[in-house]
């Protein structure tokens, strides 16, 4: 069996500060992490890999230095990393992400047998969009299963996969067909610490480094910048709202009665709102 | 991009012009994507039909629902329902195949659709439904997503301009779809305003196939498990919620918060470290990276206020944050202020209200 997890080098934007006169992000010294949900996504591959045999590959695309996270990812036990960076990736939106690693994911498979399944965390805590990962499968033309909390079963032999994943309302029992892509729940397994003979092992393994060319990216024009109908035209700081909060003074009452008056002062149909709601309790 | 692989802007691209292919060009309308599920419809469906609206009117063109679903009364309602929410008209695709949601059934569906009738701008409930769609549908289309949007616009040039949260929700960026068609873009579950409901029996329904059948659809549903704890959901749509930060320090603190709610039938929640901490139910969480929240009252104890909180409150209507630092952030934002230490304001507070609220204070009240 083969497994490619699809991984992200963030920065750890819990130490992200904006500065507060140019409202420019200052990115100096702050450090970068993998991505916190495609943790579980990894740990999901290897449970697999460890169950049912076969590899593990970790993709990643961006800079040069993006390499850390992938022989992160090797100490954990990932049996292989590659990582796609050419300067004709950058500034690419979740479209044309999605174009250049299906095209990296379809040369691994070539080069290092085909995909039983493709993983990556639910989203990114840079992005967002949880579109990158839909943006893959479609591109593959692999079946789609998204906000996986359980991978239930799987039968190799027989190409089909059964898995739990979050809806709106409840969970979805699903059965579908290899090869597919799942997006991984956070919180859904225990992720491993990296043990230290991976360690030893990841600081000796190559790395594979591939350019848009060595993927065998077939249009470079659906790259990076050039390649994403999406165009950032403005970033701007929130409007911080003008008027600062009314200070509830108790002056000499008990606060919480000075507080409760101040709320109906400022909203008065409140009171009879929290009778009806109060009500029930 | 919603997120550029780099994160910074992209600054070749920010005076990137419109140049919209002939083909483009005929790409009209704005359509919003009913989300149904199991005969239910998601509110977000409304609140997005609400912005919708606003930018048909501005654009000068009709506003549609799409509503996919099972044949049958379930799906018929949505359509109906969808024209007291402002549609003109709505477009339904209605199939047994579609009882359940599958992104292969569902993709099919709105791509046709979309390829048939072609609008010009398309928006979805950033759900977990909504979001696995979208991002398939514009995959499959080619054409742009913005996600999570708080803002949604028509500029002087009849382009979608679509604000989002960026760098942790640091910042703000406006982002545009130029050159391709549909504009699309999702949008939390209450970061928009419900419009109000105006009685309107009448819209026109436009019907359109499946061209699908059971057997061409790979993955099946095996069960579906209802959440048990219902509560949990009604966060996103509670009137009164209470949340407690890092401010009050240990887990048995945390009981106040659920103790006023309480009293107040309130929804409780918490700032994101509570989480991590594993004290409180990710499902809790409210603001960027959990819920949108737009109470009427909103009463946070002990939290500091950061950005990403902030951004899943900005909808509240009142306020009130109980915080011993005077310079906390919150007090930026927060409509009544108390510079108090919460572990022990909270139980008074509980104990106020409860007399307040009791039944023999409404009947004098009410007489
Ligand atoms: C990518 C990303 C996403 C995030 N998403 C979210 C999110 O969705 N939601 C969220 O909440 N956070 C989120 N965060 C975290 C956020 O940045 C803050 O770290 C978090 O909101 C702080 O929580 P807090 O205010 O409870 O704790 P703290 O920042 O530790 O603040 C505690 C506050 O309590 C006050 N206090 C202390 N003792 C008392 C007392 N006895 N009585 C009253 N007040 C007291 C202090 O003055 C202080 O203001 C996110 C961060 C990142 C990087």
């Amino acid at each position: 069996m083969h497994i490619v997890v699809c991984i992200k080098q963030v920065p750890d934007s819990a130490q992200i500060r904006v500065h507060p006169v140019t409202n420019t992000i200052m990115r100096q010294g702050v450090p970068t992490i993998i991505n916190p949900y495609d943790l579980f996504a990894l740990e999901e591959a290897l449970r697999l890999r460890d169950k049912f045999g076969g590899e593990v590959t970790v993709l990643t695309m961006g800079p040069p230095s993006a390499e850390d996270s992938l022989r992160k990812a090797l100490t954990f036990g990932a049996n292989r990393a590659v990582l796609l960076t050419d300067r004709f990736f950058a500034g690419a939106d979740t479209l044309a992400t999605s174009y250049a690693l299906a095209s990296a994911i379809r040369k691994i498979g070539a080069t290092y047998g085909e995909p039983d399944i493709v993983f990556t965390g639910k989203q990114t805590i840079d992005g967002d969009t949880a579109q990158v990962g839909p943006g893959i499968c479609k591109r593959l033309d692999f079946l789609q299963l998204t906000y996986v909390s359980k991978v239930a079963s799987l039968d190799l032999a027989g190409r089909s996969i059964e898995v739990e994943r979050r809806s709106e309302g409840g969970v979805q029992v699903l059965r579908s067909r290899l090869p597919c892509l799942i997006t991984m729940l956070e919180g859904t397994n225990e992720v491993r610490r990296g043990t230290m003979l991976n360690a030893l092992n990841a600081a000796r393994a190559e790395v594979v480094k591939w350019s848009a060319q060595d993927a065998g990216v077939e249009d470079i024009s659906k790259c990076g910048l050039r390649g994403s109908p999406t165009v950032v035209k403005r970033v701007f700081a929130p409007t911080a709202r003008s008027e600062k909060a009314v200070v509830v003074e108790p002056a000499g009452r008990p606060p919480a009665d000075a507080l409760i008056d101040e709320i109906f002062k400022l909203r008065p149909k409140l009171e009879a709102d929290m009778f009806e709601l109060a009500r029930g309790f | 991009m919603s997120q550029p692989a780099k994160p910074a802007p992209p600054a070749g691209r920010a005076n990137a012009k419109k140049e919209l292919s002939e083909h483009f060009k005929q790409y009209k309308h704005v359509w919003v994507f009913v989300e149904q599920e199991r005969g239910h419809v998601h509110p977000v469906s409304w609140e997005l039909m609400g912005s919708g609206r606003r930018l048909a009117d501005k654009l000068g063109v009709e506003l549609a629902a799409v509503v996919i679903g099972p044949a049958g009364e379930a799906t018929s309602a949505a359509a109906a329902e969808s024209f007291c929410y402002g549609a003109d008209l709505a477009y339904i695709v209605a199939d047994d195949v579609l009882t359940d949601y599958r992104n292969e059934s569902y993709t099919k569906a709105l791509t046709d659709l979309v390829n048939t009738y072609k609008p010009e701008i398309l928006l979805l409930g950033a759900t977990t439904l909504g979001r696995d769609l979208a991002g398939a549908v514009a995959t499959t289309l080619l054409t742009g997503l913005t996600a999570d949007c708080t803002e949604l616009e028509v500029d002087a040039d009849n382009s979608l301009a679509a604000t989002r949260p960026t760098f942790g929700g640091s910042l703000l960026c406006t982002i545009y779809t130029l050159n391709f068609r549909p504009q699309m873009a999702t949008v939390r579950p209450r970061v928009m305003e419900m419009p109000e409901r105006v009685e309107k029996p009448v819209g026109r329904i436009i019907e359109f196939p499946l061209g699908m059948v059971e057997d061409d659809i790979v993955t099946k549903i095996l069960a579906f498990v209802p959440d048990r704890d219902k509560a949990t959901s009604n966060l996103a749509y509670a009137d009164i919620v209470v949340a407690g930060g890092m401010g009050l320090n240990s887990l048995e603190n945390f009981q106040l918060v659920r103790q006023l709610a309480g009293v107040l039938g309130a929804e409780y929640g918490c700032s994101r470290p509570l989480v991590q901490k594993g004290w409180v139910s990710a499902d809790r969480q409210i603001g960027q990276t959990g819920k949108t929240i737009r109470p009427k009252l909103y009463i946070a104890a002990g939290i500091s206020g950061a950005i990403q909180h902030r951004v899943g409150v900005d909808g509240a209507d009142l306020i009130v944050a109980i915080n011993t630092d005077k310079n906390a952030p919150i007090f930026d934002f927060a409509h009544l202020a108390i510079v108090t230490d919460a572990i022990r304001l909270l139980p008074a507070l509980t104990e106020a209200f409860r007399k307040r609220l009791s039944p023999h204070t409404r009947d004098r009240i009410a007489s």
